[in-house]
């Protein structure tokens, strides 16, 4: 393989993560985090962005000693570095920004079982080399991040009437309390599954239609 | 590019069974160097988290006693109110309750900044309210911590009419939660609608906090007058 196939593929194993395969919309995986708090937009980001670490560091290590270790031990050791890392997240978020993670509380410690990252490092960090997994790794988190976001967006715009924390409408604005309340969870997830679906049954439609297209 | 060779290369059955003291070491050196990072990372982060509570606990101190500029740590020994550094930890190292004494500028004492908990709607409520035996009354009251449904009982932190009950509540004959806009006595709390067992809460966890701290604290400023 040259040069160029190898960038391709780490373009490509980026790309998916983010949207053909998106850990949220399509494989709907991590759904505790996804659904428990995504209440604002800034808890959302920085549960996203706390799992991205977790993930990309774990990738990181368990593709690196891919060959070192035991296919009878696999489980135990990738569970070992996906805590390690949890708990360093724990520590950090307590000591720079305490009050994102008093908002985020036992969530941040359940990122150990978000079976996103243990899927990953099972289903390729432990099968590929570290330039493949950090894009697979860095893909995913951008993706499960960009999902969050976006359910934390809707929630607090119309839950709150605010986004990031800056009223976006005047004070005659009643907001939908419920959207911010565990059932919003529910039907933002409902309606964004339903609409990525929409769009994807839509492209296939449209690549039928003209099969000249190579690339889909 | 010899990486790319071993790539998706699939763990065969026909591989040599690795001996149990290979699988012993693996684990035995993950665990290690797990443990090795969380203790680095554990004390290089434990000074801010710490300098964050206390600064937490000092913001919530002068907001809910207006006008202080410094504060003393009480503690009960022997029945009475001592400084906090004179009370010997509990058995089991746990710290006694303390509460504190906020002083003006002048060095005149404004009232007492006490912590209290209590089980809300979801789950324990803590608070830290300011107390002057002087008004017998609660001067200020701030959450600290609580998990109530956020939109409906979080309003106990946010709802600026729900913070005005607070500004002079007296505590005396007891402190009781009425229907909002049936406020008619100084020792009555309105409750939020749709957040009443949360606003209950409240009262219960002043009063409660009130009962238990009011006998030692007049016991500590007859002494402090004498």
């Amino acid at each position: 393989m040259n040069q160029v196939q190898t960038t391709n593929r780490s373009a490509e194993e980026f790309l998916k993560g983010l949207w053909k395969e998106n850990p949220v919309f399509v494989a709907v995986l991590g759904m505790c985090p996804t659904l428990a708090v995504t209440n604002t937009a800034i808890n959302s980001l920085a549960m996203g962005l706390a799992t991205a670490f977790v993930l990309v560091f774990s990738s990181l290590l368990v593709s690196s000693f891919r060959k070192l270790i035991p296919k009878q031990v696999r489980i135990t050791a990738f569970i070992i570095i996906i805590a390690t890392f949890v708990t360093v997240v724990d520590f950090m978020l307590a000591a720079i920004v305490p009050q994102v993670h008093k908002e985020l509380g036992a969530f941040i410690a359940l990122i150990v079982v978000n079976c996103l990252i243990l899927g990953r490092q099972e289903a390729f960090s432990s099968k590929n080399p570290v330039g493949l997994a950090m894009a697979d790794a860095l893909g995913m988190s951008a993706g499960f991040t960009f999902a969050l976001l976006s359910i934390g967006s809707i929630r607090e715009i119309l839950g709150s009437g605010s986004l990031f924390n800056i009223p976006l409408f005047g004070s005659g604005f009643e907001p939908w309390v419920i959207m911010v309340l565990p059932p919003g969870g529910f039907f933002t997830l409902g309606f964004l599954l339903l609409f990525f679906n929409w769009l994807q049954k839509r492209r296939k439609a449209q690549m039928r239609a003209t099969p000249s297209t190579v690339k889909p | 590019m010899s990486e790319t060779n071993i790539q998706e290369q699939p763990i065969t059955e026909t591989e040599s069974e690795p001996g149990s003291g290979r699988l012993i070491a693996t684990l035995g050196i993950a665990g290690f160097f797990s443990g090795l990072i969380l203790v680095g990372v554990y004390l290089f982060t434990l000074p801010m988290i710490q300098a964050n509570r206390a600064q937490a606990l000092e913001r919530a101190i002068y907001l809910v006693l207006p006008g202080s500029t410094s504060f003393k740590a009480l503690a009960l020994g022997n029945g009475s109110l001592v400084p906090a550094e004179e009370v010997p930890a509990e058995k089991g190292g746990e710290e006694p309750a303390r509460i504190f004494a906020g002083y003006d500028k002048a060095g005149k004492l404004v009232g007492f900044a006490i912590p209290a908990e209590e089980p809300g709607f979801q789950d324990i409520i803590a608070g830290i309210f300011g107390y002057s035996s002087g008004q017998q009354a609660i001067i200020g009251f701030e959450v600290l911590d609580s998990k109530e449904t956020p939109g409906l009982g979080d309003k106990i932190k946010k709802d600026a009419g729900f913070q005005g009950n607070f500004q002079a509540l007296a505590v005396t004959p007891e402190i009781i939660a009425v229907k909002k806009g049936e406020k008619r006595a100084a020792n009555e709390v309105e409750a939020i609608t749709g957040a009443t067992i949360s606003s209950k809460a409240v009262v219960r966890l002043l009063q409660k906090g009130v009962e238990k701290w009011k006998p030692a604290i007049e016991a500590y400023i007859q002494a402090q007058n004498q």
